[in-house]
């Protein structure tokens, strides 16, 4: 560490660490746009001037002539840096006067208006109005990009931020730069669009609304959007995340940094995999009773229930349920097996768990099928798509596609001293050596075949706790409405064993209730669900829990499990 | 309680009606008075009007019903940049808005437009702040003042009726588009009458 001087702020960096980042760490402010700490440094959007100066060991500061870049420019000990200065003001009003030159002033249809720091600086560091007399260059629109991006030439600045991505990150270099001076553009090559799997990540990094996300475009603006901090279901992987939503609908979601976990960036599978949750299959009401073998139209199973009908469903059904456990479990509790999802979070397996073993301790806890797609995925891929060195990897999309296959195994092991794989119970099944079963799903696509469906079906009991409607819930003697990982609350471990935080950002769909909820009331226990509370308890009861016990969770997560 | 009463009391004066005078007590005189008015009114200048089947003249700056104009091509005016709808304070605006067609060229120059754009008109105050906050010139408030209907559904202006509110008012002449900011389309025009650069004190060091 060493003591570097900002302003007036005298404080002690990592010498690795460039101004920019001392200067956040003094709490003053550089504006930059072509500088990301994951990326290399390219010092060309020259936002970043400041002046800089040295100490010397007699106690005299030298000030360098010229303004130099602050993200290209280490933190050495004994540096000075003065960021306020008339000289430094004046230099990035002009920056920004050059590069609103041929900016157009389409704010108001631009998507990334908001939340644009070209919007930002000007405001806080800009002129007020342009000087240029002459019309502005106009450039055609690039739709083609990639299938989730489109290019809005003339809104660009030139920080090839996505290209340095698409070299360093993806591996992959579509993203270029054609031409020169004031007709540079970002373009791909024909017929070579930007459609890698990380690519959605250049929306997030263009630091104005020159790359568009399609999914997204003209949906919301972005100051209506609140966003709840969560945890990516997609993989293993666990990428922190940010769900943005308003009232109640989901409209995209964003990588949070954290370096704990995944780093800056999202894949697209993660990104773009959570319409799911608007589903017009999703389960809106609990039901008591199977529907039968005919298809039946969606109108024979949820009624729509009167504006003045308050009635709760849930009481009477989580009652039911209890009792049919009870019995199940009094005429041969070997015979009954709770399958557990990977995407439960740890409270409501912890809750699940407890309650059955309290029940009858002969009831066996299943780790369900746990969906594997492929191999791991792993970035920067070299030039012809090969797989990067292990320690040369970036960012790994996982093969393993629930999030919390760990968490749900620990507590497993611990109420029964052994996980049971899914696979033992599917021979059973097939087998006809089970009576009953309670299936929690959550899965965003269907995991069981067939047959599996099929034997599980022709159970005695058959309780299904998920989010879609499928042959299963169909044919399940009592279906529990649940939630997605956007409606509640929990914590989720991912491959590494950290611990990490979900938030509900959305409510269930109608009478959908979140799962924590469900099984709060089915274990009967008094109050309200909290996972807060809750991970205290699963800490002092697992001792493979024991560090969520003493550390506060924070949004960055927990190391947990090893 | 009764010490909170009595300290209310201290606070309040109490005043007795002024006494009534000898000739106040007849009346007679005030009713006179009241007849010479009447009187006087029956001959003077009609100061009621006899709506509706005389109207009002309304001040060119009335906010009565919205209307959304449309631009020199006829299309709708409005980019859909949903200012108005965040500036409103009664959340009576509802806009979904759509990309452009880029394929049509009737469209070619724009990028973004409303699908739908909805006016709650009985949740409305009337205060005319989407007009201010329009960056396009594409909302305004009309002079139609007597706005009525039988149900609430009714009151709720979508598009095209705005659209046609437009069409009406312009054609009658009533209410001239008021905006000087000429046609536009992408919102990007340049303000003709910017303040004088070298007077203006955002830029002290020339």
């Amino acid at each position: 560490m060493g003591s570097v001087r900002i302003n007036d702020v005298e404080v002690d960096v990592d010498p690795k660490s460039n101004i920019i980042q001392a200067a956040q760490q003094a709490g003053v402010e550089i504006p930059y746009y072509c500088w990301h700490h994951d990326l290399s440094v390219v010092a060309s959007c020259r936002m970043c001037l400041v002046e800089v100066g040295e100490k010397k060991p007699d106690g005299t500061v030298s000030m360098f002539p010229k303004l130099v870049p602050a993200c290209q420019t280490p933190a050495k000990p004994g540096t000075v840096v003065i960021t306020d200065s008339d000289k430094v003001k004046k230099s990035r009003e002009q920056t920004l006067e050059y590069l609103l030159l041929n900016h157009p002033l389409d704010c108001s249809i631009c998507d990334q208006a908001g939340e644009c720091y070209l919007q930002d600086y000007t405001y806080k560091f800009g002129r007020a109005h342009s000087r240029l007399n002459e019309p502005k260059v106009q450039r055609l629109d690039k739709y083609h990009i990639g299938d989730q991006i489109a290019l809005f030439t003339d809104r660009c600045v030139m920080c090839t931020r996505c290209v340095r991505f698409t070299r360093e990150i993806s591996g992959t270099s579509e993203l270029h730069v054609v031409n020169r001076g004031s007709v540079e553009e970002i373009d791909v090559f024909p017929g070579h669009e930007c459609n890698n799997k990380l690519a959605g990540n250049v929306v997030d990094l263009c630091p104005v609304g020159a790359l568009c996300s399609k999914d997204f475009l003209y949906k919301k603006r972005v100051w209506w959007l609140k966003s709840a901090n969560s945890v990516c279901t997609g993989c293993s992987t666990g990428c922190s995340i940010e769900v943005d939503q308003n009232e109640d609908k989901i409209f995209r979601l964003r990588p949070r940094e954290n370096p704990q976990a995944q780093g800056s960036f999202m894949c697209d599978e993660g990104r773009f995999g959570w319409k799911y949750v608007n589903s017009e299959d999703r389960l809106l009401a609990p039901r008591k009773g199977k529907l039968g073998t005919a298809t039946p139209s969606p109108a024979t199973e949820e009624k729509p229930k009167s504006d003045l009908d308050f009635s709760d469903p849930w009481p009477n059904i989580l009652n039911d349920v209890n009792q049919a456990i009870a019995e199940a479990a009094r005429h041969d509790a070997h015979k009954f097996v709770a399958i557990f999802s990977p995407f439960m979070t740890c409270e409501e397996a912890y809750l699940l768990a407890s309650h059955l073993k309290s029940i009858n301790s002969h009831i066996r806890l299943v780790l369900g099928p746990v969906p594997v797609v492929g191999a791991d995925d792993c970035y920067p891929k070299g030039p012809k798509g090969e797989s990067p060195a292990p320690d040369k990897v970036k960012f790994t999309i996982r093969a393993e596609k629930c999030p919390n296959r760990l968490g749900v195994s620990a507590i497993l092991k611990h109420f029964q001293g052994e996980v049971i794989e899914w696979s033992t119970v599917q021979s059973e099944l097939a087998a006809k050596h089970l009576q009953s079963a309670l299936f929690v799903g959550g899965y965003p696509q269907p995991v069981l075949s067939n047959a599996d469906v099929q034997n599980l079906s022709e159970l005695r009991l058959l309780i299904v706790q998920d989010i879609l409607r499928s042959k299963l819930t169909d044919n399940a003697n009592f279906v529990l409405a649940s939630a997605s990982f956007a409606e509640r609350e929990g914590t989720v471990v991912n491959h590494a064993g950290l611990a990490q935080r979900c938030h509900a950002a959305v409510r269930p769909p109608a009478e959908a209730r979140a799962d924590g909820r469900i099984l709060m009331e089915l274990a009967g226990r008094r109050g309200l669900f909290h996972a807060d509370s809750l991970l205290q308890e699963i800490g002092a009861v697992i001792p493979a829990f024991a560090a969520l016990k003493e550390a506060t969770m924070g949004e960055l997560g927990v190391k947990a499990l090893s | 309680m009764s010490e909170e009463n009595s300290k209310a009391k201290k606070h309040v004066t109490w005043a007795e009606p002024p006494q009534m005078t000898l000739m106040e007590t007849l009346y007679i005189p005030a009713i006179a008075a009241g007849i010479g008015t009447t009187v006087k009114r029956m001959f003077g200048k009609n100061e009621t009007r006899q709506y509706p089947e005389v109207e009002p003249e309304i001040p060119p700056n009335y906010r009565g019903v919205h209307r959304l104009n449309r631009d020199d091509q006829g299309r709708v005016k409005c980019v859909a940049c949903f200012l108005c709808q965040t500036v409103c304070p009664a959340k009576c605006i509802t806009i979904e808005a759509t990309a452009t067609d880029k394929t049509d060229p009737n469209w070619a120059d724009r990028d973004k437009y409303p699908a739908t754009f909805e006016i709650d008109e009985l949740r409305c105050i009337y205060c005319g702040m989407c007009e201010q906050a329009c960056p396009v010139d594409a909302i305004e408030l009309t002079s139609i003042y007597d706005l009525t209907g039988l149900s609430r559904e009714e009151m709720i202006f979508d598009k095209e009726k705005l659209l046609e509110v437009f069409d009406e008012t312009t054609q009658s002449g009533k209410d001239p588009v008021r905006t000087k900011r000429g046609t536009l389309g992408p919102a990007s025009e340049i303000l003709v009458d910017l303040p004088d650069e070298s007077s203006s004190s955002d830029h002290p060091s020339s």
